[in-house]
């Protein structure tokens, strides 16, 4: 291996204090309450590849895109960058302009007071990146260009834009620093379908042209697909499965990946009816012990409720990493299921 | 004008025609809905889609009697089971609401009320639509809550809504909707807050209660995946007008509309990976900037003069019924097919 | 479109024209607020110049009674002092503590209100204790203290000089609680959206941040209570004159004014008493209404 890659996480932990205030805990005789958003997370994310992060609410996937550029400080393991430890790297200038980031809701990423060119333009400034007033109208020009607008928009307000619009803004904005790896936190999910597309092919065109690397958070397997190279399936914190993405979608090993990928509600579903996976998922406060998803799965049983499984390469499939007793004891029927 | 080939024996349940909404505001009046026309048959679920700002919603909330002010039905008629229900009073509207056409919106908060226990709240709503007794609708509430699933449903019942999961919320809202036998329920984005394992628990719900009960059900979502499960029927819209109607099998497979057809194209597939989405370019049109002629003009890569004047009505298409010039069987047509 | 059209067109412009308590506060408050500022030039007499005073003159009743003469519109005090002079005079003094008095909230409340809202923790736990602590005494009652130390710490003469930076001291300290409370609770809200954690990520310093970028997403709000603000200030100020720890008896403000009246009320000189009164009410409910309309108009959820 010559070359680190640029993003990897090692053994990444994030706990949040979620306690009440200390008269109220004294009150109720309550002890301190702490949520374990991301446990002991470990990935790499290698140059000019998307990895991907999918799960439901409460997983920790954007935690876990908080801890790569920084946001969080990590409660145990590592984040590095490049080899280097990310709050380190990002104490020099010229490596944090090189991580960018990509948000969820269009409306509230915008500060609605600025005009667009002043959005797009802020990183620009804040790194020095162009010389003069010129220059830097110049650039802000050429990035709104690069994504699809025209450089007169630069003068306008956020609120006359439409929702793909101003996630285009926003890509504009994180591009300006000309970065290298870029954090995705659901960037599509709060657009219409037709939009939706829009964004997802102008972000793969410029992880072309640009040789970017992307960290990819999202709730939606089908967009996953779209984009992945690599995918992890996240549940109450730890990841579950680790793998390439065709081999994932294809040969889904976890239960819960399992689940998951057939609770998608299907254009080719058209009239069906399904058994869906029963019950909800636990709080994180208070996970349950053993694999999180025991209470939920069909092939718990008593090592699966005390013991947690740990990240390993699947009987079977050795492309996949995953966490599973059963997967690891030949209980998942892999192999009749792939022999059918 | 009936509606589509197959149901037009059937008295249909509620027929809405050519209504408009509008929004009276200082720069003009805009028109949210623009004679939009459909009928849902008893027992049919009929799906609303389209993006954000389509109108699906607003429909939906003409129908129930809930628009937001300054909103008002400005023209058109709604009629369930061949009577008015869109110039009544408030108060005789509310009777509608609840005992003949129940209501299920996105956030289970909305229709919940934190003050009451679920079983409180589903006791009042059945004493006031039904003729029973409070020991009677206890008993009842006791068997919906079972029924959409609640574990330990006599216990349950005295619990507040806030001691209830969000997945939980909405089938305690489903079993509200339901429990005065309603004809018909209009399910707004019932599904859109919830995670997708959750999500697939009460659609799946939805469907064999509605269909055990056979109540009609408007279903409004921007999911196209949950339409396809669930719907019988499919109503697509696009800038407060209705696009395409028709069975859902052929809405998802071969849309006449082409603003239907690129919808569906620009689903991505979860089965197959696609080097590059279908996409269509640019944005639905603002309310106050609806071109002339048909609304999907300046997108639309089959378009020709006459769309750029002459706004079409649903006209009908190979399977479905299609706002689009293109399946205007009395004029000579500029292009052949879509 | 420059910015005197840009806000003519504006949404905020049209729901002002649109709602008629506005404008005629809107009316109200200007004639007052010029009356006061242009006070030299525009009143029939100076009410400060001892030379000019005659006590010939004294208790005058106004014009549009019997005795009244239209060389004093509102009559005269026990001094021969043109009543209506000396309410536009003394409204100014009342202007300037009130608009300072609450400038001087503003900054502090600012300030604390940023630093608590961004750094949150033991720094935003014990400033809003501190402002806690301060909203539990009446606003008048630490006047009053600070009064009261003013004058037991300065020489008379001096004491009397910075009266008036007393008072607006001291009305300034018991309301800068309010205003660092807003600002706290929407710089909370703003520090955790997208666009502050795109600006974080960057790296853009918390200052900087909290300035550029929140602050002027919070001027909605804080215009609104600065303007409710100004209202109770003014009244604090008059509430303090009359009490007689207010401002001295030789820049009279409209609380002056109307302690000086109370003294006459029963003995038949009431008009020296109301017309500064209903001068101060004038003021104040036509600043106040203002504001209603202002939080109206900016709340999003009403439009």
């Amino acid at each position: 291996m010559s070359e680190p890659p640029i993003f990897e996480a090692r053994g990444l932990s994030r706990h949040f204090d979620v306690s009440k205030p200390a008269l109220q805990r004294l009150l109720s005789r309550e002890g301190r309450r702490t949520l374990r958003a991301v446990n002991e997370v470990s990935f790499a994310i290698p140059r000019g590849t998307t990895m991907s992060l999918v799960g439901e609410s409460g997983c920790g996937k954007s935690t876990v895109a908080r801890l790569a550029v920084g946001l969080y400080e990590p409660s145990g393991g590592q984040a590095l960058f490049e080899g280097q430890d990310l709050a380190e790297a990002r104490k020099s200038a010229a490596q944090r302009r090189r991580m960018g980031m990509i948000f969820q809701d269009p409306y509230a990423s915008l500060n609605p007071r600025w005009r667009v060119a002043d959005i797009v333009g802020e990183p620009i400034r804040a790194y020095g990146i162009a010389e003069g007033a010129g220059a830097l109208r110049e650039k802000v020009g050429a990035l709104l260009r690069q994504v699809g607008l025209s450089p007169a928009d630069g003068n306008r307000f956020p609120h006359e834009f439409s929702g793909g619009q101003r996630q285009r803004i926003s890509i504009a904005r994180a591009l300006s620093s000309n970065p290298d790896f870029l954090v995705c936190d659901e960037p599509t999910s709060a657009l219409d379908v037709s939009v939706q597309a829009q964004i997802l092919n102008l972000m793969k065109g410029l992880q072309r042209d640009l040789g970017l690397t992307y960290l990819f958070i999202s709730h939606n397997l089908a967009v996953v697909r779209q984009v992945s190279d690599r995918v992890g399936v996240m549940y109450l914190g730890s990841i579950m499965e680790l793998a390439p993405a065709e081999t994932l979608f294809t040969t889904p090993r976890q239960p819960y990946t399992r689940a998951l990928t057939e609770a998608i509600p299907d254009l080719d579903m058209v009239g069906k009816d399904r058994q869906p996976v029963g019950g909800e998922v636990p709080s994180p406060i208070a996970p349950p012990p053993g694999c999180p998803f025991n209470p939920r799965c069909p092939l718990a049983n008593d090592r699966c409720r005390s013991e947690r499984p740990a990240l390993i390469p699947a009987r079977g499939t050795p492309e996949t990493l995953v966490a599973c007793h059963a997967v690891e004891e030949g209980r998942d029927s892999f192999e009749a299921r792939a022999a059918a | 004008m009936p509606a589509c080939g197959d149901r037009t024996l059937m008295q249909p349940l509620l027929q809405v025609r050519d209504l408009v909404v509008e929004f009276p505001t200082r720069r003009g009046t805009l028109r949210a809905l623009d004679r939009v026309s459909f009928d849902i048959a008893p027992g049919e679920v009929l799906g609303v889609v389209g993006e954000s700002g389509a109108g699906k919603s607003m429909t939906g909330a003409a129908i129930i009697g809930l628009l937001e002010p300054p909103g008002r039905v400005a023209g058109g008629s709604i009629t369930l089971r061949g009577e008015r229900i869109d110039n009544l009073p408030p108060r005789e509207m509310r009777k509608v609401r609840g005992k003949r056409i129940g209501a299920i919106f996105q956030d289970p908060l909305t229709t919940l009320n934190p003050l009451y226990t679920v079983g409180h709240q589903l006791v009042e709503t059945m004493r006031t639509h039904l003729a029973i007794d409070a020991a009677e609708a206890r008993r009842r509430a006791v068997g919906w809550l079972e029924m959409v699933g609640i574990p330990a449903a006599s216990e349950r019942i005295d619990a507040y809504p806030h001691q209830f999961s969000g997945g939980m919320r909405q089938r305690v809202v489903i079993a509200l909707a339901l429990c005065a036998e309603p004809e018909m329920v209009v399910a707004d984005e019932p599904t859109t807050a919830l995670d997708v394992s959750i999500q697939a628990q009460v659609i799946a719900l939805l469907k064999r209660l509605t269909r055990e009960k056979g109540t009609s059900v408007m279903l409004i979502t921007h999911d196209m995946g949950v339409i396809a499960e669930t719907a019988d029927r499919v109503a697509v819209m696009y800038a407060g007008r209705v696009a395409e109607i028709g069975p859902v099998r052929s809405v998802v497979k071969a849309a006449a509309h082409p603003y239907s057809a690129g919808l569906m194209a620009s689903i991505p597939p979860l089965s197959h990976k696609v080097d590059q989405l279908p996409q269509i370019d640019g944005a639905m049109p603002r309310l106050n900037a609806i071109p002339q002629g048909c609304a999907y003009n300046p997108r639309c890569p089959h378009v020709f003069d006459r769309c750029k004047v002459e706004r079409p009505e649903l006209l009908q298409a190979p399977e479905t019924r299609a706002a689009c010039w293109l399946f205007d069987s009395d004029a000579p047509r500029e292009r052949a097919h879509v | 479109m420059n910015a005197v059209s840009r806000f003519l067109d504006s949404d905020l412009f049209y729901s002002f024209r649109r709602t008629p308590s506005a404008v005629i506060s809107a009316v109200v408050a200007a004639v007052i607020i010029l009356g006061a500022a242009a006070a030299p030039w525009v009143a029939p007499y100076n009410p400060f110049d001892l030379a000019s005073l005659d006590l010939m003159d004294a208790f005058n009743p106004p014009a549009f009674m019997d005795e009244g003469s239209l060389a004093h519109p509102f009559g005269t005090d026990d001094q021969g002092r043109d009543v209506l002079s000396a309410i536009l005079y003394g409204a100014r003094v009342s202007l300037v503590v009130g608009v300072s008095a609450t400038a001087f909230a503003l900054t502090v409340g600012v300030l604390v209100g940023l630093l608590a809202g961004y750094a949150g923790g033991t720094v935003d736990a014990v400033l809003m204790r501190i402002a806690d602590i301060q909203l539990t005494f009446p606003s008048i009652l630490i006047a009053l203290l600070i009064d009261g130390v003013a004058r037991a710490a300065l020489p008379r003469e001096v004491h009397d000089q910075l009266a008036i930076v007393v008072v607006i001291v001291a009305i300034g300290i018991s309301d800068w609680p309010r205003f660092a409370r807003t600002v706290r609770g929407s710089a909370l809200v703003e520090r955790n959206k997208e666009y502050v954690l795109a600006a974080r990520v960057i790296g853009i310093s918390p200052a900087r941040i909290m300035l550029t970028h929140v602050l002027p997403n919070v001027l909605g709000p804080l215009l609104v209570l600065a303007t409710l603000n100004l209202g109770l200030a003014i009244l604090s100020e008059a509430t303090l004159s009359f009490l007689g720890v207010g401002v001295p008896p030789t820049q009279p403000s409209l609380g002056t004014l109307i302690r000086i009246g109370n003294d006459f009320l029963f003995s038949g000189e009431w008009w020296i008493a109301l017309f500064p009164g209903l001068a101060l009410v004038a003021m104040v409910l036509s600043v106040n209404l203002l504001g209603d309309w202002l939080r109206d108009a900016l709340n999003p959820r009403l439009r």
